[in-house]
């Protein structure tokens, strides 16, 4: 259902060539589809030949239906068709077998490009699935969506149509002047000649239609950038009854961009009669100079029947070679979507060198062992070079010793970070925005890597556990809640995909989620979609603790939300965590104090280092940023 | 819905009308061409002596050669000038388009604004015009000049020879069954998809979104899983959909190769048959010609039928923009004046939509005096906000009456009671411009010295002044590049430049430090004290020193008085109190 023929005008007149990263994406989607379509390929080139081929016989069909049978027949008094009959069979048999080359053609495109599509997709997705944290902070969401959307899309185009457009059109182009050139070569000559004067005019006016094309974009992207603001500020603007200005700012920019739109799309417009009329324009003079040439009996001249076919030679010769410089440049357009789909193709994976991993493991004797069966308690399994393995028992004790981190190389964002957590423990983090806090959990889970010092966990330095292990072992709550389409119980599972119905229900009681989901109208079943709109922002948050306490994991990291909630449900969540954080180690990013009251050491951060430690009270006492904080003296966020 | 849309081409008519004229006359050009070409050939290459034998006329040949000349430059007159206007036509359509739905949002209430989204409503201006604008332009163009092209190159050949033009009538109809076979079975195929599509999409946008979520709980196997069977699904509907669509240009490319072949044959016979008289060779050669230029534009017309179809939906949402009925107006004959700043609540019931369960308010009664600083606290969802922005009549009551200076709000002019009510919105916003742009929303007449003054009051002067540019720094878009306490603080200043008989703060000081906030505080009962001042606050010490405060719990008024009289009468207050006092810092 592919639309019309547009023109691309962004691209027209633009030079049309390729730069070195375009040519090796080029390169590197040739490999792509030689190496897994190299049969199914020549075959659809094949059939591009052969429809070539069979369209140029049409047109010679049509010349010898003039010069082979009517000027012969036209004498006769009793003509006798079985020749003309016969010649329509044998040509109407060609004609089929390039109608059927047609089919072919298209059914085995629409194989190679679904599945090419099917494998592009899969590849980036579960390439991107082993990408690092870094990847995701560093690109806009809308950037990394775009690739599975405009720019798969813009190859799909290129590879089903683009591409066997431009090789039919190259191909159509050589079939034609070798025809033309055996029926007449003088007629041949101007035809060249015609096509590069043709070619001079819509060169011309298409860079210009390329030029305002540009401008048009600067003012749509000027209106659109105002309409975005004026729009998200609406509220304001009728508060402050700016309506009027309002509308005379929009209306400067709105009439600049109708102005330049009408340009740009002039000039596209212009193109089409343009290029037709030319094209009837040659046709004319096709037959009056052939005509001419014809009855000067000049030596090479042509006879009737030839010009009539040369005329729809001409024709079929001229039609491609409009279009190839606009198929060339929409083949471009879609290596730089080729160009941004393999750049994150070849994204550097999250490396894991870790070998220590988590194992179920049970007393035997007082001693630690492994074992097969689920038992409830877990041991770090630690191969050593000398061969032998050991094994911790997984308590959630985490201390930093000496932690420096940066985002950007040079750029240190944590300094001397020494903490000490033991099994049990509540920690918390206080600070302003960008102190940070989220910084050093991220560490804990290793989500980024330590520029210098150590963390170890339970002991054990974490970038000798295999990060699986290591995040396995922790949970998280955090500040978002993040929840995906599907049922309310499918979301509890979802940091243990084996959970049972029982355990789910557990999960949701410890959370204090289980009231709220009784109440809805299919209880665990119900399901939600975009991000759970259907529950309040304090109901998710339960979901999210629901979710963190189901897969049991010693260490919790938790993120406080921001966000208002209503004061009832305030009170459960905090009942939530609070259960949730009995009895393990808890890491608090905290937003409001009150929450950070009852933490066994509370760490205030100013700038990347900690600058305060200790327990409420003795902060309190001391009277330093805590104390400032705390009374409101400073601004937290 | 096209009435709707119609309504906004005014006045590019003139544009929208000569397009078409004009490609009609091209059309008419282009359906000639082919007739003096055949005449050129007869006349011409073909003319016959006496004797019937076959030795061309140079003269003919050298006058219909002309003509043919003069009219491809006819035609290519008409057809710039038809493209010309139809990019004024449809480019102007856009600009209209575009200027009724901003116009129409201007107008909106607060209720018609809550009822779209931000993101929706700016789709709508953008890509939803931008599709318009195109289906505009092909129906001025190609949706005009198809069907002319069509009924001229039919009738041509009909008039050449009517029993040839009957080859068509028994063609198109074969043509017209494949095709929308194709598309009766494509068609909800790729809507299928287009729906997985969607799905597709949305497992991508919550991976990314959850990302932090995926990696914590090493679910990325899981994820993996799920996209892999979306891919699979859309790779087995696409399949389908785009196997049937691969049957298309077989089918158009058989039509053509029937019609040539039995052009030829029938031809050749009328030829051969008449000696000539019935069909000459020039004419058999301009049917080729109609028959290639019908079978084109009949694909042209079934693309341009998909493509109008396909913008029916960004149509239809751009109706709705602008079919939504703006629920505030004035009256008749509004009030121009407004007396003080005294405030009265009398029995005000609101909730935001009229088949809502629960109100927001209900049975509010309060009495404000002009001059007088009032404090509003509640718990989040206790309806502060929505008590407050009945005053500026951002919203009307759902039963009960608000009276702003002893007049009903809903008397005044409504441009003259929001000069006079300033309201500093909780979720604010600044634009993107210099600092004293954006102060000049609030009175763009205002002098250097006066906006200087506001900020003083407002303890924004004291850190625009360490702006290297100071007044002139230029705020990014939304503020970004100030903290939240100096965008708040920028807020207030603003909202003070209007004057104001009644300042309302809605949450205004959450990021200020307590110093500033009860600075601020002090600077207005001191400069301004003829003006109303209702405070919202989450903090009881932004509102301890107000006249008079007013605890709200669930839409109602649970008590008023001053900070002393609810520490002993109210519940609520002293429980907020109590908990922000904890620790015994005093």
């Amino acid at each position: 259902m592919a639309g019309p023929m547009r023109n691309n005008p962004a691209n027209m007149g633009k030079k049309i060539s390729l730069d070195k990263n375009q040519s090796k994406a080029l390169k590197r989607l040739a490999a792509y589809i030689w190496k897994g379509y190299k049969f199914r390929f020549i075959l659809v080139f094949l059939c591009i030949v052969v429809t070539s081929v069979v369209s140029a016989a049409s047109a010679s069909f049509v010349g010898s239906v003039f010069d082979k049978y009517i000027s012969v027949l036209i004498g006769s008094a009793n003509p006798d068709y079985s020749e003309l009959v016969s010649a329509i069979l044998r040509t109407g048999g060609i004609f089929l077998f390039g109608i059927i080359a047609i089919l072919v053609q298209n059914l085995v495109m629409v194989f190679i490009t679904q599945n090419i599509m099917k494998d592009v997709r899969d590849d980036m997705f579960s390439h991107m699935q082993t990408l690092p944290i870094r990847y995701f902070d560093t690109h806009t969401h809308g950037d990394i969506m775009s690739h599975y959307t405009n720019d798969t899309d813009t190859l799909r185009q290129m590879i089903s149509q683009s591409i066997p457009q431009l090789m039919s059109s190259v191909i159509t182009i050589v079939v034609y002047f070798c025809f033309m050139l055996f029926t007449n070569v003088w007629l041949t000559l101007f035809v060249l000649l015609f096509v590069g004067l043709t070619l001079m005019i819509t060169g011309s006016v298409a860079s210009k239609s390329g030029k305002h094309f540009m401008i048009q974009q600067q003012s749509l992207g000027k209106i659109n950038g105002y309409i975005q603001e004026m729009i998200s500020g609406q509220k304001v603007i009728k508060v402050f009854n700016h309506e009027e200005k309002t509308k005379e700012n929009f209306d400067s920019l709105n009439d600049e961009l109708c102005e330049t739109a009408y340009k740009a799309n002039k000039f596209v417009n212009i193109l089409g009669p343009i290029t037709g009329n030319l094209g009837h324009l040659q046709y004319v003079l096709i037959a009056v100079v052939g005509g001419i040439l014809a009855i000067a009996g000049l030596p090479f001249a042509p006879s009737l029947g030839a010009i009539v076919s040369f005329l729809l030679y001409s024709k079929s010769f001229t039609m491609p070679i409009n279009q190839v410089a606009q198929q060339a440049s929409s083949i471009i357009m879609a290596l730089a979507g080729a160009q941004r789909i393999f750049a994150l193709m070849d994204e550097e994976s999250e490396t894991d060198e870790g070998y220590v991993t988590l194992v179920n493991a049970k007393y035997e004797n007082d001693i630690l062992t492994e074992t097969p069966e689920h038992t409830g308690l877990w041991a770090w399994k630690h191969p050593h070079e000398d061969g032998t393995t050991t094994y911790t028992e997984l308590k959630g004790e985490v201390r930093f010793f000496d932690a420096d981190f940066a985002y950007v190389k040079g750029k240190t964002v944590l300094h001397d970070i020494n903490l000490y957590a033991e099994p049990g423990q509540k920690v918390a983090f206080v600070g302003a925005t960008g102190a940070g806090k989220t910084t050093i959990t991220n560490l804990i889970n290793r989500f980024y890597d330590l520029e210098d010092g150590k963390v170890r966990y339970d002991g054990i330095n974490i970038k000798k556990i295999k990060k699986a292990d290591l995040r396995r072992s922790l949970g998280v709550v955090l500040q978002d809640t993040n929840l995906f389409t599907g049922t309310v119980a499918e979301n509890i599972r979802y940091s243990k995909p084996d959970a049972t119905d029982d355990e789910v229900i557990a999960a949701a009681k410890l959370a204090n989620a289980h009231g709220f989901i009784s109440r809805l109208p299919k209880g665990y079943d119900t399901l939600l979609e975009n991000n759970g709109a259907n529950l309040s922002q304090g109901q998710r948050q339960l979901l999210s603790i629901a979710r963190a306490a189901i897969a049991d994991p010693p260490v919790m990291i938790l993120d406080e939300a921001t966000s208002s909630i209503d004061t009832r449900t305030e009170a459960l969540v905090q009942r939530g965590m609070d259960a949730l954080m009995k009895g393990r180690t808890v890491f608090v990013i905290a937003h409001r104090l009150s929450t950070v009251q009852n933490s066994d050491v509370i760490m205030v951060l100013e700038k990347g280092r900690i600058i305060e430690r200790g327990s409420h009270d003795e902060l309190i006492e001391k009277k330093g940023k805590y104390y400032e904080l705390y009374t409101g003296d400073t601004e937290l966020d | 819905m096209i009435r709707k849309l119609s309504k906004s081409v005014r006045e590019y008519k003139l544009a929208s009308l000569l397009s078409p004229l004009f490609i009609a006359g091209e059309v008419a050009m282009e359906v000639i061409i082919p007739l003096i070409l055949a005449e050129l050939i007869n006349q011409g290459i073909n003319f016959k002596n006496a004797e019937g034998v076959i030795v061309g006329n140079q003269a003919n040949l050298i006058k219909y050669g002309l003509i043919l000349v003069a009219c491809c430059i006819i035609s290519m007159l008409f057809g710039t000038l038809a493209g010309d206007f139809a990019a004024k036509a449809s480019t102007g359509f856009a600009h209209n388009l575009r200027e009724d739905m901003f116009y129409a949002v201007q107008n909106y209430s607060f209720k018609n604004i809550d009822k779209f989204s931000t993101a929706s409503l700016i789709t709508r201006m953008t890509t939803d015009v931008t599709n318009l604008q195109n289906a505009y332009q092909m129906l001025i163009r190609i949706a005009i000049r198809s069907p002319l092209m069509i009924i001229f190159s039919l009738s041509m050949a009909v008039y050449i020879h009517p029993q040839m033009g009957l080859i068509f009538l028994c063609v198109l109809p074969v043509l017209v069954a494949g095709l929308l076979l194709i598309m009766k079975f494509a068609f909800p195929l790729f809507e299928k998809m287009f729906r997985i599509y969607d799905t597709l999409n949305r497992v991508v946008q919550e991976n990314l979104r959850g990302v932090r979520v995926v990696k914590s709980f090493v679910s990325e196997d899981a994820e993996r899983e799920k996209f892999h069977s979306v891919s699979g699904e859309i790779y087995s509907i696409a399949t389908k959909a785009e196997t049937i669509v691969a049957f298309n240009a077989p089918l158009m490319q058989g039509v053509v190769f029937t019609c040539m072949l039995l052009v030829s044959y029938i031809g050749a016979r009328l030829i051969v048959g008449s000696g000539g008289t019935a069909l000459s060779e020039g004419e058999l050669t301009s049917m080729f010609t109609y028959t290639m230029q019908i079978l084109m534009n009949f694909m042209m017309l079934s693309m341009v039928f998909i493509m109008l179809i396909m913008s029916r939906a960004s149509g239809r949402r751009i109706v709705e923009v602008l079919s939504e009925v703006p629920d505030l107006k004035n009256c008749d004959s509004p009030e121009k004046e407004i007396e003080d700043g005294s405030i009265r609540f009398e029995n005000v019931s609101f909730s935001y939509s009229a088949d809502a369960e629960k109100l927001c308010l209900s049975g509010v009664n309060i009495d404000i005096k002009s001059g007088e600083t009032v404090g509003i606290i509640g718990s989040t969802g206790s309806s502060k906000s929505t008590l407050v922005s009945l005053i500026p009549r951002l919203y009307d009551t759902t039963s009960g009456t608000v009276y702003v200076g002893g007049k009903d709000v809903r008397d005044y002019d409504l441009t003259v009671l929001r000069d006079a009510v300033s309201m500093v919105l909780q979720k604010n916003v600044l634009f993107s411009g210099t600092i004293r742009e954006n102060l000049l929303w609030g009175n763009e007449n205002a002098t250097d010295e006066e906006i200087r003054h506001a900020c003083k009051l407002a303890c924004a002067d004291e850190f625009i002044s360490t702006f290297p540019e100071g007044y002139d720094t230029y705020i990014e878009e939304g503020g970004t590049n100030v903290s939240g306490g100096q965008k708040q603080r920028l807020c207030i200043a603003r909202a003070l430049l209007k004057s104001p008989k009644i300042l309302i703060l809605d949450d205004s000081t959450s990021a200020v430090d307590t110093a500033t906030d009860a600075s601020i505080r002090e600077a207005m009962a001191s400069f301004i004290p003829s003006t109303t001042k209702i405070i919202i606050a989450q903090r009881i010490s932004s509102v301890e020193f107000a006249d008079k405060i007013i605890v709200l719990d669930e839409g109602e008024i649970s008590a008023v008085g001053t900070h002393e009289e609810l520490l002993e009468t109210s519940d609520i207050y002293k429980e907020v109190y109590t908990s922000q006092q904890k620790g015994g810092l005093k």
